[in-house]
């Protein structure tokens, strides 16, 4: 078991410095979900009553979009000279690989997230009339489903043509319950209208499911060729 | 087996045209919706057999994954028989019974329906050893989005009318019926586009995640108010017994009509894949097998 964690761990800390070295994917993405803001702000110009309403599927769609962003670079990267055919050689346990590589989306995602939080908060007047604390486990949780598929369906994807386009065909049909209960629950918590206990619990099982299934299957994945 | 197509051909297509017929003429015109409603002969035997085919797929891809290892086959043989058992047996407990009652479902239609999948499983090694597990998958997976798109089309025609809206966003068994749309379609699209010599693994792959995605589908709209009719068969929904009588001929009908079609795209497909193995044998073996010994196996015999 600490082999385990030892592989993950130095496959997360190697992640995160190359991230930190070159900032590829969060640039993009930032800049990505940035001009989605500005957007989405020209072409409906919310009160601050309508944009309650309708920030919480905003958010979420320019979260999604820009977490594909990064989706599609954690195995490209491991293309180049052939990283990867040397990981399936190598006996380290292959779900290591998978979840250091879902932990490093989580967290340029969730980075990415907090410094775009602060521009939705300007560009839509938002104030949350609900608890507002509940936003951030439906935050957390909802990025672990977004990058958990995520990171499995672009594994998958690389063996396909196209792949930058198949990630998000494959990924966007399975996220469906999750990106409605995130879009849900965040919408209940800024209108404080109705509880949103119902779409944590959501997306908590969500999480458990596909995070068992994303491990029990990615052997198989990553072996195939 | 061969002979049986041509008859089996003709049975469907008589079948069909019984079907249409007491659509149209015979069953009774519903007191509230008048004719408008006839478009259920369509649109619900459509709507199962597309959800029998995605069952069978599902199966299949489990089936099919897992195959690869010996003790995976063991573990996934154990697990159907105890989901069976378990599954019947836990929809007779009265706590189950008394939660079923709330949502209008008979525990025997219920279990019924849990049964199904050790025999299908079961049933499906049988039939279908190896590679032709996987073919059976892929064929399913395409006729039940035929289906399912049937459905998909008839479901807002009927509901203009009735409904007096083409899409009630908010609605459970249409959202997930179009999800299940959704992910089947990413799974053909997947078999089409995928390159590598594995397709099969990552496309069965895919359909277990559509399974599990499903049933979290329909639980993510559960606080949504439903707009849907009751189930007719296991539920609560009333319907007139001529009614019936012509839904499930239909259902027959249509049931014979996707089993003609799969076996065709079934036979086509294993068709596909022995040209396709005739074609890499022969650059493999080098030109001079070529003219003498290689043809290609057009005998549909087991080899």
């Amino acid at each position: 078991m600490n082999s385990f964690w030892a592989v993950t761990l130095a496959t997360l800390r190697k992640d995160i410095r190359l991230e930190w070295r070159s900032k590829d994917a969060l640039n993009s993405m930032l800049f990505f979900s940035l001009q989605v803001v500005v957007i989405f702000v020209f072409s409906f110009d919310p009160l601050a009553e309508e944009s309650r309403q309708i920030v919480g599927g905003l958010v979420w769609i320019a979260f999604l979009f820009a977490a594909v962003v990064a989706l599609n670079q954690t195995w490209a990267r491991e293309l180049r000279n052939q990283v990867l055919d040397a990981y399936r050689v190598s006996p380290a346990p292959a779900n290591a690989l998978f979840l250091a590589k879902a932990l490093g989306n989580f967290i340029f995602v969730t980075v990415l997230q907090a410094l775009m939080a602060p521009l939705f908060i300007v560009f839509y007047n938002l104030r949350a009339l609900g608890p507002a604390w509940q936003l951030i486990p439906i935050t957390l949780l909802g990025t672990w489903a977004l990058v958990v598929n995520g990171t499995f369906f672009a594994a998958m994807s690389l063996r396909t043509r196209s792949r930058e386009i198949m990630l998000p065909l494959l990924l966007f049909p399975i996220s469906i319950p999750a990106v409605i209960a995130m879009v849900a629950g965040t919408s209940a918590i800024l209108t404080g209208e109705n509880s949103a206990h119902f779409y944590i619990v959501l997306l908590l099982t969500y999480d458990v499911v596909f995070t068992t299934a994303s491990l029990g299957l990615f052997e198989t994945i990553l072996h195939a060729e | 087996m061969k002979r049986i197509f041509p008859i089996l051909s003709m049975v469907t297509a008589i079948l069909l045209a019984y079907a249409l017929y007491q659509a149209l003429v015979v069953a009774p015109t519903d007191a509230l919706q008048g004719d408008v409603y006839r478009i259920i002969y369509y649109h619900v035997p459509s709507a199962w057999t597309a959800f029998l085919l995605f069952f069978i797929n599902f199966v299949a891809s489990v089936r099919y994954l897992a195959s690869a290892k010996p003790s995976s086959q063991v573990a996934a043989k154990w697990i159907v028989i105890a989901v069976g058992v378990v599954g019947v047996v836990a929809c007779f407990l009265p706590q189950v019974q008394e939660q079923l009652k709330a949502y209008n479902m008979r525990p025997s239609a219920l279990a019924t329906t849990v049964v199904l999948i050790p025999i299908f499983y079961f049933l499906l090694g049988k039939w279908f050893p190896g590679q032709r597990m996987d073919v059976l998958a892929l064929t399913t997976a395409e006729v039940g989005v035929v289906f399912c798109t049937i459905v998909l089309v008839t479901g807002p025609i009927w509901a203009r009318p009735v409904w007096g809206i083409w899409w009630a966003p908010g609605d459970i068994r249409l959202t997930s019926t179009l999800v299940l749309w959704l992910i089947y379609v990413s799974y053909l699209v997947l078999r089409r586009f995928s390159n590598s010599a594995q397709t099969q693994m990552l496309a069965a792959a895919l359909a277990i995640f559509g399974a599990l995605d499903v049933p979290l589908v329909y639980f993510s709209i559960w606080f949504f108010r439903t707009q849907h009719p009751q189930p007719v068969i296991g539920g609560g929904g009333s319907m007139d017994p001529r009614m019936l009588h012509t839904l499930l001929i239909s259902w027959l009908a249509f049931l014979c009509f996707a089993f003609l079609v799969c076996w065709s795209r079934f036979r086509l497909e294993l068709l596909h894949r022995e040209v396709d193995e005739a074609h890499a044998m022969e650059s493999l073996s080098g030109s001079e097998v070529h003219a003498a010994s290689v043809s290609l196996p057009l005998n549909r015999r087991a080899q």
